[in-house]
Order: C-alpha cells, then sequence, then structure tokens
C-alpha cells in the first residue's frame, strides 16, 4: 500500500498532512456535505484554501499559540476545517458536545480557559452568551449559520465567511506568520483536547499529541487497508474521539472522503444515499436498524415475509462463515447467492451498507442476534475496544476472527497486561499526554512506564489471545455470601431483548440483585399497537400489566442463562420494576454518550431501590425531571414490583459462557 | 393612537419599519343581512408584523379574506403599494406577491411535501405544456431554478427529514410548517398567515414563532397573522388590530393595546350593574 512506505517524517502534525493530500490528492473529493437537497463536495485543495484562509482570519482575529479554541455544532464540513485551522495557528481545537446543557459548556469552556468559539449557528451562540460572564477569558465568537443573528451585538461576535474573508484580505500580511507556526508543529505538540463524557464526576480534558493521532490512524488504517477512496459518513458527536480520528485521524492519513450529513434527522436517508465503504456506529444504531426492518417485515406481505424469513434462516447459517472464508458448501453458497439476489442485497441498499468493506461498531456490548444478523448479510461488521485516552484502539478484532463475545487483540502497537484485581491496563502510541490541569487523576491512571489503567475488568482468553470485557472494575462487586457481582453482564444480556432499552441491577453487598428496567417505547409500543392496548404515555405504557408479564418473561430467561455460568450465578435478579421514567443525560442519570451512571441512579431513586428489598409490592415515588431548555418538572407515579423466577447454579461451566 | 409617520417608524427593538404596503379604507363588508366587517380602517406597513385580533366570530377571518382578494367588500377601498386595488382574481392576486397560509390545512394530502412546496413556484413556471413534456430547454432551466429556491426554504424551515414524504404521514404541526413552506416558496411581499399556531403545543408554538421571526428578519417579509394565542401575539406582533362583533375597538402596539379599556371589556366582558 503506497502509504505505509511513507515515512511518518515532515508529517508530523494534521496541517503537514492537509499539505500533503492538497498536493498528492488535489482534485480527490475530501469533504461532502448534503445542503439544499444536493450533496456539496470539497476536494483536498479547495480545503486547504478554506482551512488557510480561515486560519489567517484567526491571527486576523488574535488567536496566539497555545489558545483553546472550542468548537460547538454538529458534524459539519467547516466545523472540521475549523479544527485544523486552529492547529495551523498553533490553537488547540477543544471539540464539545453540541446538545450539553449550558451549564455543562461552561464547565469545559471555563476549565480549558478558552478564549474563542467556533459554533454552528443561534442555538449555540445563545449557550454561549448564556455563560459568557462566568468565563473570565472567553474573547470572541465565530459562527457558521447567521440566520437570526442579525440583530446581536457584534463587536465579539463574527461570521464565519467574514473571518475568511479579512483571512484572504490579509494574506500577504500574515502568511509569513501563519507559516512560521506551522512550522513549529511536532509530533509532541497537542493535537486536540478531547473531553470524556464523565461517567464518574466532572469531565476530564484528555490531551491527546499528534504522534497519538497520527500513529493510531496510520496503524489502524494498516490493519483495515484504508486507502484512498474511502467514503465514511460523519454523524458521531465531533467532541467524541471516535468521531476524530475517523473523521480527521485516518481521514487525513489515507485521503478518504468525509461525508456530513444534511441534518441528524436525514441520516438514513443519506447513509443510504453515500454508501459508504468504512462506517463506524454504537450497537445501538445498529439495534435501530434492525428494530426497523423487523417492524417493517411485520408488515409486509406473506409472501415477502416468507422469503425473507426463509432466506435469512439460511443467511444465518452459512452468512458468516462465508464472510470469513471458511469452506462452506456448493450448494449452500448457491443457495445464499439466491438470497443476496432477492433478500440481501436489496435489504443492505436500504440500509446503506451495499458498499461497506469494514464496519465497527464499539462503546457496548453488541447482542449477539444484533451481530450475527449484519454479518450474516455480508456485512463485515467487527468490534473494537478503546478509549478517549488511547486515542480510541486498544483492540481490535482481525477479519476472519470475529466473535460476539470478545473484543479482539490488540491494536497494532498496543501491549496489554491484566491486574490481579482483573483489570486492563495498556500501553500504546496512542496514549494520552495527560489530563489537562489535572495530574493527580493523570498519575492515578497513567503510571510512569505509561500503562494505563481503563478502569475495565476483564481476561485474555487463553488459545485466542482475544480480550474478554466483564465490566467496569469499580462496578465489579462481591455479594453478600462473596460471589462475584458483575452488574454490566446482566444488563447486557437483558439490554438485548428490544422490548428493553436500559437495565440498572443493583445488589452489590446485598444478599440477591435486584434491576430497574427501562423499555423501549418504539418496539414495545409497536407491540402494544398489534394487540390493541392503549395507551397515551410512556409511563402508562410501563405500567401496563401485560407489560410487566412480557419483562418478567425476559428476565427470567436471562435468569436461566445467568444461572448456567458458576462465577456469575449469584447475579440473578430476584425482583424488578419498570421505571415511570427513561433515564435521561438532562436529568444526569446518564451520560451524552448514554452510558448509566450508576451511582447516581441509585441514590435518586432510593426509595424505589429500597422497595426492592422490603418484599413491598407496590411503591409511589415522585421524581424531578429537566426539560431541555432547563426548566424542571415533576412527575409522580405508583410502580408494582414483580418477583422472578430464579434457577439453581449448574455446576462444572466455565465463566465464559 | 396611531402617530406614526408616513416614512415608517422604529420598533422597540430596532428594526426599521417602512411605510404603508397596504392599506384599508372604510372596509364594510355583508353577507346578505349579515355584517361581518363594519367600516373598519388599518393598514400593514412594510416589515412590519401585524395581527389581527379578536374573541370568535369577530370577523377576523373574513378581514384576511378581503386582503387577500378572495372577498369583495361591498363598501370601502383596498390600497396595495399605493394603488387602489381592482376587484381581480385569486391567481392575480398572488402574483401581486401576496402568500397566504389556512387555519384549516389546506395541502395536497397524496403528494410528498416536496411537491407541495413546488407549487408555491406555479407562477414561476412558464414554459407551456409542450416543453414541460419533453423536458428540455425552459421547463428543465425553470425546474432547476424553482427547485433551488423551494431547496432554500426547506433548508430554512428544516424540513429537510420529511422532504419526500406524502403530507398525509405528516402530523399537524409538521404540516402547519409545510403549508408556510409553500407560501414562502412564493416569495411573498406580504404573507398573510390564519391562525398558524392553532391546535400546537408549547413546543410546537416556540417552533413556529421562532420561524415567523426569522421569515421576518430574513427575508424582510410583511407578515398579517390571525392568532388566539394572546402570548403569542403579543410577543411577535409590532403592532395589533382588536376587531370585536364586525368593528375595530383598538390598533397600536401590543402594550397600548393591552391596557385599552374596550379591549379588556371584550375579552373580560363587562359587568352589567
Amino acid at each position: 500500500m503506497a502509504q505505509s512506505s511513507q515515512a511518518a517524517d515532515g508529517l508530523a502534525s494534521i496541517p503537514a498532512l492537509l499539505q500533503r493530500n492538497a498536493t498528492r490528492f488535489a482534485d480527490k473529493p475530501a469533504y461532502r456535505e448534503k445542503e439544499f437537497g444536493i450533496w456539496q463536495t470539497w476536494t483536498w485543495s479547495d480545503i486547504k484554501r478554506e482551512i488557510d484562509d480561515l486560519a489567517l482570519g484567526l491571527i486576523n482575529l488574535g488567536v496566539n499559540e497555545g489558545d483553546f479554541i472550542a468548537i460547538i455544532g454538529s458534524n459539519r464540513p467547516q466545523l472540521y476545517w475549523s479544527m485544523v485551522a486552529a492547529q495551523s495557528v498553533g490553537a488547540i481545537p477543544v471539540p464539545v458536545y453540541n446538545d450539553s446543557a449550558a451549564e455543562e459548556m461552561a464547565y469545559v469552556l471555563d476549565h480549558c480557559g478558552a478564549r474563542f468559539a467556533i459554533v454552528e449557528d443561534q442555538e449555540q451562540v445563545d449557550k454561549v452568551i448564556d455563560i459568557q460572564d462566568r468565563l473570565t477569558l472567553f474573547e470572541h465568537m465565530i459562527y457558521l449559520d447567521p440566520r437570526g443573528l442579525r440583530k446581536y451585538d457584534h463587536h465579539k461576535l463574527h461570521q464565519f465567511s467574514h473571518v475568511q474573508e479579512q483571512g484572504r484580505a490579509a494574506r500577504d500580511e500574515f502568511t509569513p506568520d501563519l507559516e512560521a507556526r506551522q512550522a513549529k508543529l511536532t509530533y509532541a505538540s497537542t493535537c486536540v483536547m478531547l473531553y470524556t463524557s464523565g461517567t464518574t464526576g466532572k469531565p476530564k480534558g484528555v490531551v491527546l499529541s499528534n504522534r497519538n493521532i497520527i500513529e493510531s490512524a496510520k496503524s489502524s488504517c494498516e490493519f483495515d487497508k484504508l486507502a484512498l477512496g474511502e467514503e465514511v459518513l460523519a454523524y458521531l458527536p465531533m467532541a467524541w474521539v471516535g468521531d476524530f480520528i475517523f473523521s480527521i485521524g485516518q481521514a487525513y492519513w489515507s485521503g478518504s472522503c468525509v461525508n456530513c450529513p444534511e441534518s441528524p434527522e436525514t441520516m438514513m436517508t443519506d447513509l443510504r444515499e453515500i454508501g459508504p465503504t468504512y462506517f463506524f456506529a454504537p450497537p445501538r444504531v445498529f439495534e435501530g436498524m434492525l428494530t426497523n426492518v423487523m417492524i417493517r417485515m411485520e408488515d409486509a406481505s406473506r409472501f415477502k415475509k416468507r422469503l425473507f424469513d426463509h432466506y435469512m434462516a439460511h443467511a444465518r447459517r452459512v452468512g458468516p462463515a462465508i464472510l470469513d472464508g471458511k469452506p462452506v458448501g456448493l450448494m449452500d453458497r448457491m443457495k445464499y447467492a439466491l438470497g443476496n439476489l432477492f433478500v440481501f442485497g436489496p435489504l443492505k441498499n436500504t440500509l446503506g451498507f451495499t458498499n461497506v468493506r469494514v464496519g465497527y461498531t464499539a462503546g457496548e456490548a453488541i447482542g449477539p442476534e444484533i451481530f450475527s444478523f449484519y454479518r450474516s448479510l455480508g456485512i463485515n461488521l467487527k468490534q473494537l475496544y478503546g478509549q478517549t485516552e488511547a486515542s480510541v484502539f486498544i483492540t481490535v478484532q482481525p477479519d476472519g476472527e470475529v466473535r460476539d463475545d470478545t473484543v479482539g487483540v490488540p491494536a497494532p502497537g498496543v501491549e496489554l497486561r491484566i491486574a490481579d484485581n482483573g483489570e486492563v491496563f495498556y500501553r500504546s502510541p496512542g496514549t494520552f499526554e495527560s489530563y489537562y490541569k489535572n495530574p493527580e487523576s493523570t498519575a492515578s491512571t497513567k503510571d510512569a512506564e505509561g500503562w494505563v489503567a481503563t478502569g475495565d475488568a476483564g481476561f485474555i482468553e487463553p488459545g485466542t489471545g482475544h480480550l474478554r470485557i466483564i465490566d467496569r472494575a469499580k462496578d465489579v462487586g462481591k455479594m453478600e455470601d462473596g460471589s462475584l457481582f458483575a452488574p454490566k453482564y446482566v444488563e447486557n444480556k437483558l439490554k438485548f431483548y428490544p422490548n428493553i432499552l436500559e437495565a440498572v441491577v443493583f445488589g452489590n453487598g446485598k444478599d440477591r440483585c435486584t434491576a430497574f428496567i427501562n423499555i423501549d417505547l418504539q418496539a414495545v409500543g409497536n407491540w402494544a399497537e398489534r394487540n390493541n392496548i392503549s395507551y397515551s404515555s410512556y409511563q402508562e405504557l410501563a405500567g401496563h400489566p401485560s407489560v410487566l408479564d412480557a419483562v418478567q418473561k425476559h428476565v427470567e430467561e436471562v435468569n436461566a442463562s445467568v444461572a448456567q455460568d458458576e462465577m456469575l450465578s449469584g447475579c440473578q435478579i430476584h425482583r424488578f420494576l419498570i421505571l415511570h421514567k427513561e433515564l435521561d443525560a438532562d436529568d444526569g442519570e446518564m451520560t451524552r454518550t448514554r452510558k448509566v451512571r450508576r451511582r447516581i441512579v441509585e441514590d435518586k431513586f432510593h426509595d424505589l431501590v429500597k422497595a426492592l428489598y422490603d418484599g413491598s409490592q407496590t411503591v409511589s415515588t415522585k421524581t424531578e425531571v429537566t426539560y431541555e431548555d432547563g426548566r424542571k418538572g415533576y412527575i409522580s407515579a405508583t410502580l408494582t414490583l414483580r418477583d422472578a423466577k430464579v434457577f439453581p447454579i449448574v455446576q462444572g461451566k466455565v465463566a465464559a459462557e | 393612537m396611531n402617530a406614526l409617520s408616513p416614512e415608517g417608524y422604529v420598533t422597540a427593538d430596532g428594526r426599521k419599519i417602512g411605510g404603508q404596503l397596504m392599506e384599508m379604507k372604510n372596509i364594510t363588508l355583508r353577507f346578505g343581512g349579515v355584517k361581518a366587517i363594519t367600516d373598519i380602517s388599518f393598514d400593514i406597513r412594510e416589515g412590519e408584523i401585524r395581527a389581527i385580533i379578536g374573541p370568535n366570530g369577530a370577523g377576523k377571518s373574513s378581514m384576511l379574506n378581503v386582503i387577500s382578494g378572495f372577498y369583495v367588500p361591498q363598501e370601502g377601498e383596498v390600497w396595495f403599494r399605493g394603488a387602489r386595488r381592482p376587484q381581480m382574481k385569486p391567481y392575480e392576486v398572488a402574483q401581486q406577491g401576496i402568500a397566504r397560509t389556512f387555519q384549516n390545512i389546506a395541502l395536497f394530502e397524496g403528494m410528498s411535501v416536496l411537491d407541495n412546496v413546488m407549487t408555491g413556484r406555479l407562477n414561476n413556471m412558464n414554459a407551456n405544456i409542450f416543453s414541460q413534456a419533453i423536458w428540455k430547454g425552459r421547463a428543465e432551466r425553470e425546474e432547476v431554478l424553482n427547485r433551488e429556491v423551494v431547496e432554500k426554504v426547506i433548508d430554512f424551515l428544516e424540513i429537510q427529514s420529511i422532504r419526500k414524504t406524502p403530507v398525509a404521514r405528516l402530523p399537524y404541526g409538521l404540516k402547519k410548517r409545510v403549508e408556510l413552506a409553500r407560501a414562502l416558496a412564493a416569495e411573498p411581499k406580504l404573507l398573510l398567515l390564519d391562525e398558524p399556531m392553532a391546535g400546537m403545543n408549547v413546543e410546537e408554538k416556540e417552533d413556529m414563532s421562532r420561524f415567523i421571526l426569522d421569515v421576518n428578519d430574513e427575508f424582510g417579509t410583511t407578515i398579517a397573522l390571525i392568532e388566539h394565542d394572546m402570548g403569542v401575539v403579543m410577543d411577535l406582533s409590532d403592532r395589533v388590530v382588536v376587531m370585536d362583533y364586525g368593528k375595530k375597538i383598538g390598533d397600536g402596539t401590543p402594550d397600548e393595546v393591552r391596557n385599552n379599556q374596550d379591549v379588556i371589556d371584550a375579552y373580560l366582558g363587562v359587568s352589567h350593574d
């Protein structure tokens, strides 16, 4: 492959990679965005010009080396350019979750001491103006979309295109300065700062150097043979490390094209139009797609339904083997080819997966059925395990060694170690520099030799060398009788049922386990519709006796499967309830990346947890909820508690099921 | 009460409002023996958001229909852009740059959102039926230009995700937005909105208010609207006409109207002791 022969010398920063791409791939597409119903394309030489103009404009505005520039908005090419323009002038881009409430944004902007912010539209401008008074260092804001902003005070507010125009006008004056600043960028200089979503406490600013990003991008591109001509869809939050690696790191390294959807709501349509070759999605996206397919198949004609069921059954049997290149009989292959003609091909086309060569999922465990569904269609979906501190990659699944229960082997350049308590440690070129302004956390996470604690408990499977993650290390506990308590393990099994959106299992230090359940409004609502159950709200549906029955069945099935595992059989769920509200990031119950904040949930609903253990049949509660605009309200409810059947422990099985 | 200079005025939030765009002079409208509107005069100025309010049956919708040229008043004159307006056909009114939305949504239910909004460009399609049929030359050029305008409106109202969805499948709040899109596609000078917020929840009302303000701000479109929700009217409009039983009982800025005793009486009732 062309790239692997290049020495990383001279390509020590993203602006340097841009320079290379602008000459080498000049007329190849770099970014696309659907606007006004049409895909607009910018080539590598176009974006070099755009980024230079902006960089000059930033110098004109007074950006100094080492300044922090907050980038807030959804995936727009201009915001991606802003990151690279910031790097070009020696500043550090700090992408911020665009759906964060003003309060969360204030913390991040204040913590990094941002002097500038580049934001998408009026919504974000308003948020920053709201918190501006609390930010001592904050000076100027640049916005992309001028709509609704005409009447705002423009002393410290600038339109993106005007900043570029001013930069263009001052080209001769500032170009030497810009070039000098770019020349100073090395492998060791900071590439980007990303705030972790923070399942515990305040977000931490992870400082990633050019070395981290470029080395990670380079080795992962080589691992999956990504090269010029790849198409990726940029739709995940820009503040998330994965998006930075996929849409900037790997895209700049391999010269692939980043496609930005028209709006978050049109993502599925845009996905189909683009047909990416390299696709990443968290499990919930794959799950949502599968649920949609299944719902639509329920409504399809009998003939179509039978055709679908028949060929899908065959695909489940032989599809993954064909994908892995294992021997499969000729008849089976021919039948699979027919299935491809009638079912899989059109289905993949509808989903937008026709061209996908490599697909990844990570962040959470993916249900085995969901995973095998996509693989049996012939989509090369794989799992990886990573975190912000590692510039994403810790372990990945190589082609041909893909399984639903492991997260793969160490990524190129990564060393792995399991501590005595089961916690996973790694060391790699992608390992972060430090947490910004937080030496204590840095020291407690990364030791002097560069080993980083992941906070996850897991083990390396003997024989295959694949890593298996059990749970967050701090969540793993002991039951009263000393048996292992791994809530995530059970929660994941529950969440694999389409009806169950979230589950929170309690039981650390207790004599038995109990659970909170969130139902999936779409799946259960659809089921309710087909069974003539009327409901007006989530709360009403969640309290319906037949819904409780259905969930009870799922819980008991999970108990039966947990009982198979000697090590974890103590985690069977004895009692459960269905929560009267969906766990929500706005209420602080989840992170912005939709991970449950266990402690907060336990604290907030302590009366419900108590009821689960004191044997009462119903419990009344009142809960505060926060609306999207920050207003607060209360909902009260009476919840029914259910007992679930538990199963005797099956002896003699290994912990690995 | 209404000492406005003929050249225009400046609103509380600093927007410059121009001279008269439309003037109603002593309008009286009768349906047989029923007087729907009695001797009403007021004006609409360029760039302003003008509301017509009043209790049920006050004659608001009739007034809007007079403005749109659908009803012809028995007495009085309608002046538009400095000229007296003769009796007109609806399409002639549209050609003058007046577009409207309806209280009861009037979209083509079976057509997609895009096609519905494209109908707003009807007056900008001049190609003859033959060139339309073979889709060459003028017809194609026109369609491309018109589509561009329509796409900008779709982007503006943030309805990209339902571009290809048949209108019948949309919820009420979105249908209202599609109607607004169709009206905007005509690039009107004067936009008439008949109860744009009727039947909406708080969130949808907030969205719609934002769009109305943005339309006015971005395109400088003059807007005349009828609305029941007092909170919305008082927040949005620059000047308000209040009607009751077909008569004008108040006219002025929201604050003036709010403190007008006749208006208070009409809305809250008068004690009869």
